[in-house]
């Protein structure tokens, strides 16, 4: 490698986006407003409940429950955590291949986030002009205060961030003052830690990058393109002109001035690449560091009502629409998405309304898998796993089917009383005579049938009785 | 700003020194982030020597500042001593959220009757999976971890057969004071006839089909001085639960595997081996190695290993 060559490694241009305001700018602050919204005050809202935390999300770990206002999701039902992102990653596919990359754009935490820290910032030390000589300017009283306060700041958000992530894994409350008094498990220090340290450094340091270069999923939405594809882009045709953009002096003041002399309607006036928090010239076309956030339309749409030359010559569009070609959205692709992810969430809903009240697992004891007995008869014994995961106690019967003249042995116990929310082990005997030469396993079946709550029906799990081959 | 091109970049600074005229030394520098986690570790490190034990010093070693642990040792003694990862683990034994919620069932269990137990699906939950670990400790190196023991030196626990009572009284007695079960053998007191009428009375008590003449044999021998098998077995031959004697009228055979053997023939010589030779197991008794509540977890086990009697 000698000097001169290229290298592959490329060292960060600071960026200092301008703000700005807008159409859009205004709906990401709402979506912003709501997100935080709901992600900082959900843990602290109270529900109430027959049994179980007065907390209305909680994620109880220890107990293996999700509580979700009125849903309690048991172990069993953790499946429905795969549908839930299966909905997700659809739900992504289908959008960007209609609107392009909205998720990044408005939705994504790295957005959010930066979004918060650059707010920040703008408030501390001033607007892009002002960071960019207060980043100039030799280390002063001044400098120092306003960038201490900046990063302090950044880190209590940060802080309060990784925070709030663990109070939906215990009692809110209860678990902010043992944060603080020093009695929280271990996981819950460590977590807000690691959050605390990860917001910080990607909203506050990395920022553009994440999406550049770490985000898997800002690259693999390009497969997800087409020519009907929703995009941010510049009008070329109208920007340009015959003879490109132009500033606005004395003799290219007025548009119908500027057409005339073959000046399109951009004025070069750099407002859309200041705004940019990926620093990128959306002039140039479609980049990959784009995450579609729609503010380059605020600030040239700012700029051309000022004109009064009309807005959108930087808009959403898209890339056949840009060339003159009708585009549709409606595509087999797009229908397929969509009625592929109508299928997962009707499914997905299905199975959380449809949720058992009862559930039963039988566990065969395979030490010893059977005994025999003093009478000739063979005894296998069963674990049988019973769940209620109603909000009210059950006495559930255990009995059996499928084997004529076997003897059911659930010791003294008439009946199993169920608290809600829990679960127990029986141990079940089961005794049978073969009688008939038979050998190996027979199936039969376990029925749970719940007293006076008749509503919730009879559970049944099948199982097998296993013969030893030996005669007597 | 999407054209990013800096001079200091394309080209590879030198040290600036040059040899032979032409030779220089490429600087790369290691980078920032990569030096400066290298001196958070030292910093670490240095912490970590004062907080912990770390250094050895002669005999002994640092002990490290501010991390004492107290706990209760098993002399019931109150310790607090520096930072070590087994003072943790007895404290969370004693302390933890697990232990205080197992202490909260096992005082239940320990206050229970053995019918409230029995009788309680929650309580019978609880014994059965701590007793399961307790007889895995105790038991299952002569029970077998399913308790089917051993034939002719340990007796299977999950069959309804029970040598000394399969009440929860009689289990916990075995299971606290220990058995010595004994059978004289008779190797020189019966002669080959009477060994073979013996064996033919034993064998005709538990269903099998034998000579009838043999059996009537056997069964005077059996039920007289002459055998004096009835004192333990009883006259009936379903034993006694006081002696230990096994009940020869079952199918449950614990010294020889009677019902393995083909053909009557090869029935008897087990048999006859069994009579000739005598039987002598032991169990010790556990009285002074578990607690009472142990016991009493232990006891209700075995009793639904085969549900008891």
């Amino acid at each position: 490698m000698g000097a001169g060559s290229q290298t592959l490694y490329e060292k960060r241009v600071s960026i200092y986006p301008r703000s700005v305001q807008g159409r859009f700018r205004t709906i990401k602050w709402g979506i912003l407003a709501l997100a935080y919204g709901v992600y900082f005050l959900l843990p602290w809202l109270r529900w109430e409940r027959n049994v179980g935390p007065d907390q209305a999300v909680l994620f109880d770990i220890g107990a293996r429950k999700f509580y979700l206002f009125d849903l309690v999701v048991h172990a069993q039902d953790l499946f429905w955590l795969a549908g839930l992102l299966m909905i997700a990653a659809l739900l992504l596919f289908f959008v960007t291949g209609i609107a392009g990359r909205v998720f990044c754009g408005y939705f994504c935490f790295q957005t959010l986030w930066t979004d918060l820290f650059m707010l920040i910032e703008r408030l501390v030390q001033g607007d892009r002009v002002a960071r960019i000589r207060l980043d100039k300017s030799p280390l002063s009283l001044n400098k120092v205060s306003r960038k201490g306060l900046t990063h302090l700041l950044w880190f209590m958000s940060a802080f309060w961030t990784g925070l709030t992530f663990t109070l939906y894994w215990e009692n809110a409350p209860q678990l902010l003052i043992d944060w603080f008094s020093g009695t929280a498990p271990f996981a819950a220090y460590a977590t807000t830690l690691f959050l605390t340290a990860t917001t910080y450094v990607m909203a506050g340091l990395a920022r553009e990058q994440v999406c550049t270069y770490m985000c898997p999923y800002a690259r693999f939405q390009s497969v997800m393109f087409d020519a009907d594809t929703r995009i941010v882009a510049y009008d070329v045709g109208r920007g340009e002109g015959a003879n490109g953009r132009h500033k606005v002096t004395r003799d290219l003041k007025r548009q119908e001035q500027r057409q005339q002399a073959g000046a399109g309607d951009c004025i070069d006036c750099g407002y859309c690449v200041q705004v940019c928090p990926t620093g990128i010239d959306i002039r140039n076309g479609l980049q990959v560091q784009c995450i579609s956030c729609a503010l380059c339309i605020d600030a040239c749409d700012t700029i051309m009502k000022s004109l009064g030359w009309g807005e959108s010559l930087i808009g959403y569009t898209s890339e056949k629409q840009a060339a003159g070609q009708p585009s549709r959205i409606w595509k087999p692709k797009t229908v397929g998405y969509g009625l592929v992810l109508l299928a997962a969430i009707a499914s997905l809903g299905w199975s959380v309304s449809h949720q058992a009240p009862l559930e039963m697992s039988v566990v065969q004891v395979r030490q010893p898998l059977f005994v025999r007995l003093s009478d000739g008869r063979v005894q296998n014994s069963y674990e049988l796993h019973l769940e209620n995961k109603t909000d009210r106690p059950v006495n559930l019967v255990i009995m059996m089917r499928g084997l004529s003249g076997a003897e059911l042995d659930v010791g003294r116990l008439q009946s199993v009383s169920l608290q809600p929310q829990r679960s127990l082990r029986v141990l079940a005997r089961v005794r049978w005579q073969s009688g008939h030469g038979l050998k190996g396993s027979r199936s039969f079946v376990f029925n749970i049938v719940p007293q006076q709550r008749s509503e919730l029906g009879m559970i049944s799990s099948p199982a097998t009785f296993y013969l030893p081959g030996l005669e007597y | 700003m999407s054209e990013k091109k800096s001079s200091s970049q394309s080209a590879v600074q030198t040290t600036g020194h040059a040899w032979d005229g032409d030779l220089q030394e490429f600087n790369n520098p290691l980078p920032n982030w990569w030096l400066w986690s290298f001196y958070a570790t030292v910093v670490f490190a240095i912490l970590y020597w004062l907080i912990y034990p770390a250094w050895p010093v002669g005999g002994s070693y640092t002990k490290g500042i501010m991390n004492n642990i107290t706990f209760v040792d098993g002399e019931g003694q109150e310790v607090t001593m520096h930072w070590n990862t087994r003072a943790l683990l007895l404290k969370d034994l004693q302390e933890g959220k697990g232990a205080l919620l197992s202490q909260e069932y096992m005082d239940k269990v320990a206050e229970a009757s053995y019918t409230d137990i029995l009788g309680d699906a929650e309580m019978m939950a609880f014994t059965r999976s701590v007793a399961n670990g307790l007889f895995g400790d105790n038991c299952a190196a002569c029970h077998g971890a399913g308790g089917t023991g051993v034939m002719a030196l340990f007796p299977n626990i999950a069959d309804d057969d029970w040598l000394w009572g399969g009440s929860v009284q009689d289990i916990e007695n075995s299971i606290a004071n220990g058995h010595l079960g004994f059978m004289p053998g008779f190797d020189g007191v019966f002669d080959e006839q009477q060994l073979d009428d013996v064996a033919t009375f034993v064998l005709g008590l538990s269903g099998h089909e034998v000579d009838s003449s043999a059996t009537t044999r056997g069964e005077h021998i059996f039920n007289s001085e002459a055998g004096g098998c009835y004192y333990c077995h009883t006259k009936a031959g379903s034993g006694l639960k006081s002696q230990g004697s096994a009940n020869l009228t079952d199918k449950i055979w614990t010294i020889v595997d009677v019902n393995a053997a083909e053909g009557i023939e090869a029935k008897k010589a087990l048999v006859k081996q069994v009579v000739t030779r005598g039987v002598k197991r032991e169990m010790p008794h556990w009285s002074d190695r578990l607690s009472a509540t142990q016991i009493k977890l232990l006891t209700v086990y075995v009793h639904e290993l085969s549900g008891g009697q």
